[in-house]
């Protein structure tokens, strides 16, 4: 019923951010129906039967909306398949016989932990800055007392799928951030609650963005291309807007 | 800890396909609104599912037993989540079932996808359509309600929701119980605040969708910021806590010789190993139905694996470095004795209620039977390694009465 697949993983090895890593190549017996994760929880199994340390990688919901997992497969952050995160990402998609190079995201803002697992924590710091409202909401209004134009609306929401994974800097040649930090401005910035700081938002956000050591924008494309969310390039456009008409307004942040 | 043998078996999770599974994903109880759940009427047919041989969409529709329809003609499909879930367990048990484990029940959207093609051809003033055109409209709509669950469905099982039937099967959700708390949601540690899905209070024995949610949002917005002054009012005098005092010496030190103690034991099985075993006997003896000789027998055997974990689990790396093995270690730790604590509560519970099931408390026809004469209490434990101690906090009702709801 389920083909069985003999794979080798080539995989980063490191011990933590201050020691230099390598490449170890381990084989492992997968079948089809495995997601990405289950076929590395596999292999950790048999490290550990070896008594060999476990490949330590980020995981926690395994259904594709808490962000937690990473990973560049084969060249790609979360693998080959688009809008898909790794922990979705089925072996139904290698061939048997397959040399699958797994990799940390890249990126001078995300050091390596150790193995595969990176600290990414400076997207933290960005929310921190300015990803969220301060006003007090009140009781909650009725259901449409706020009127929303439907457009608006689903924009938000496309920016709000975001999960912050971190696979646009990962994808980034320039190693940016954009693509994320303007997903969290749009998602806001397009709501009326959100409409109130958006200036002091995208200032305080994007100074952070840029105090982290992510590179700047150049209209790559990348980001878009390999988000497991789909986020679309627009938002950082919006972004810009924001940006732009914070400084000239003059308002301090 | 307080019921913590109220556990929500969700009815709607992919089904069990191998060893190395790390979980089996919930599809979300929104479906339930449009599928149907459906099993073959006739044994043949299942086994020839099961084996791969037929399809769900081969069997006829005089062949296929729409079971919650049948069962509970009032509610159908949208009976509470623990009955649908032991009704699914019922026919696989009777050997119906649809995957190659023979666990699992179809959940099919063919007839919400005609319906609703119908509905827009009318709106659209469309006659003359052909039934695939009705069905391509259909689908657009059926798309727009639940296309994120339908492509998370096609992404795990490589299989195509609008075309075939889904194949689901009740898998553990929710435990309802959690950490005793007071009205002011403190627990017995003064000054220990316990907010959100970590404590018991909100849900009683069931629990609804969306239910964790506004459980978080009622605790933070509406009680906590009323309570937790009265408690900080009296030690506004109070100076900063050093960590030099016995008390945090003592709580230090035990959590040291812990991790020294997992470190060291340099044994032969893996962490996960000890997980999964502990998960297996937890849904042999205390999943959807429970009686008093499984948990007895769960309970003694939880209580070997943990001695056994202890002698021979092993634990690689140090504790001077990032180490998600030692820390799932811990985890499973806590687990070996929570499990013992649900095991111990389940069978102290001698009724059927909510997330909690025994064999031995039935109605004539089957359903759940409570005793609220005997039990209308939450069982608050305290843990001891040989026999965890019950303190009863009786439940008093002053504006409603309990009643049992019929679904039939």
């Amino acid at each position: 019923m389920s083909a069985e697949m003999n794979l080798k993983i080539k995989i980063w090895r490191q011990k933590n951010s201050k020691t230099s890593g390598s490449f170890e190549t381990y084989p492992v017996v997968a079948n089809e129906h495995m997601s990405f994760l289950e076929m590395l929880d596999v292999l950790n199994e048999d490290l550990i039967s070896q008594k060999k340390e476990p490949i330590v990688f980020e995981h926690d919901c395994r259904e594709g909306i808490c962000g937690a997992c990473s990973l560049v497969i084969n060249g790609q952050p979360h693998g080959p398949n688009s809008g898909t995160t790794t922990c979705q990402l089925h072996m139904r998609f290698f061939k048997d016989g397959d040399i699958i190079v797994v990799e940390p995201y890249r990126a001078s803002a995300f050091p390596v932990l150790k193995d595969v697992a990176v600290d990414r924590s400076a997207f933290d710091r960005i929310m921190q800055a300015g990803g969220y409202i301060s006003v007090n909401a009140g009781q909650a209004p009725d259901g449409n007392a706020i009127p929303i134009e439907k457009g608006r609306a689903g924009q938000s929401f496309e920016a709000a799928a975001c999960i912050g994974c971190g696979a646009c800097v990962a994808a980034c040649p320039n190693g940016s951030a954009m693509l994320f930090t303007s997903a969290k401005i749009a998602h806001l910035g397009h709501l009326p609650q959100g409409v109130v700081e958006a200036d002091k938002r995208a200032q305080a956000m994007v100074a952070q963005m840029d105090k982290e050591g992510f590179g700047m924008c150049s209209n790559v494309g990348a980001c878009e291309a390999e988000c497991p969310k789909e986020i679309k390039l627009e938002n950082i456009a919006f972004m810009n807007r924001s940006y732009l008409k914070a400084v000239f307004s003059g308002e301090e942040v | 800890m307080a019921n913590p043998c109220f556990t929500q078996i969700h009815p709607t999770c992919i089904p069990v396909s191998g060893e190395y599974q790390s979980k089996l994903t919930l599809m979300s109880e929104s479906l339930r609104n449009d599928g149907r759940v459906w099993v073959p009427k006739k044994k043949e047919d299942a086994q020839a599912i099961q084996q791969g041989k037929l399809k769900g969409v081969n069997i006829k529709e005089e062949d296929r037993d729409y079971n919650l329809e049948r069962r509970y003609p009032a509610f159908g499909n949208l009976v509470p989540r623990d009955v649908a879930s032991r009704a699914a367990k019922v026919e696989c048990d009777k050997g119906h079932g649809v995957s190659p484990t023979g666990l699992a029940v179809f959940l099919d959207f063919s007839d919400a996808i005609l319906r609703y093609g119908k509905i827009e051809a009318n709106k659209k003033g469309l006659t003359n359509l052909s039934n695939e055109q009705i069905i391509a409209l259909g689908e657009e709509v059926v798309s727009a309600k639940y296309g994120n669950l339908f492509e998370m469905y096609e992404k795990i099982t490589g299989e195509n929701p609008y075309k075939e039937p889904m194949k689901i099967y009740p898998a553990v959700h929710y435990t309802m119980g959690g950490v005793w708390v007071d009205y002011n949601l403190e627990t017995n540690v003064p000054g220990l605040f316990a907010l959100g899905e970590c404590n018991f209070s909100d849900h009683g024995a069931n629990r609804l969708g969306a239910s964790a949610l506004m459980q978080g949002l009622a605790d933070g917005y509406f009680v906590i910021p009323y309570t937790i002054g009265t408690f900080l009012a009296n030690e506004i005098s109070t100076p900063k806590i050093k960590n030099d005092l016995p008390e945090f010496l003592e709580a230090e030190k035990a959590t040291k010789v812990l991790i020294d103690k997992l470190l060291n034991t340099k044994g032969n099985q893996s962490v996960e190993s000890f997980h999964r075993r502990l998960g297996k006997i937890m849904w042999e003896y205390c999943g959807m139905a429970r009686n008093e000789a499984g948990l007895i027998k769960g309970r003694q055997m939880i209580r070997e694996l943990r001695a056994e974990f202890y002698n021979d689990v092993f634990v690689p790396g140090s504790n001077d470095e990032f180490n998600p093995e030692l820390e799932k270690a811990i985890r499973v730790a806590d687990l070996l004795e929570h499990g013992e604590l649900m095991m111990v509560d389940a069978l102290n519970r001698n009724e059927s209620c909510g997330g909690h099931f025994r064999e031995e408390s039935v109605t004539e026809d089957g359903e759940a039977m409570r005793k609220d004469s005997e039990y209308a209490y939450v069982a608050a434990w305290e843990w001891n390694e040989t026999e965890p101690i019950l303190h009863k906090e009786p439940l008093i009702f002053e504006n409603v009465e309990l009643k049992t709801r019929s679904y039939k």
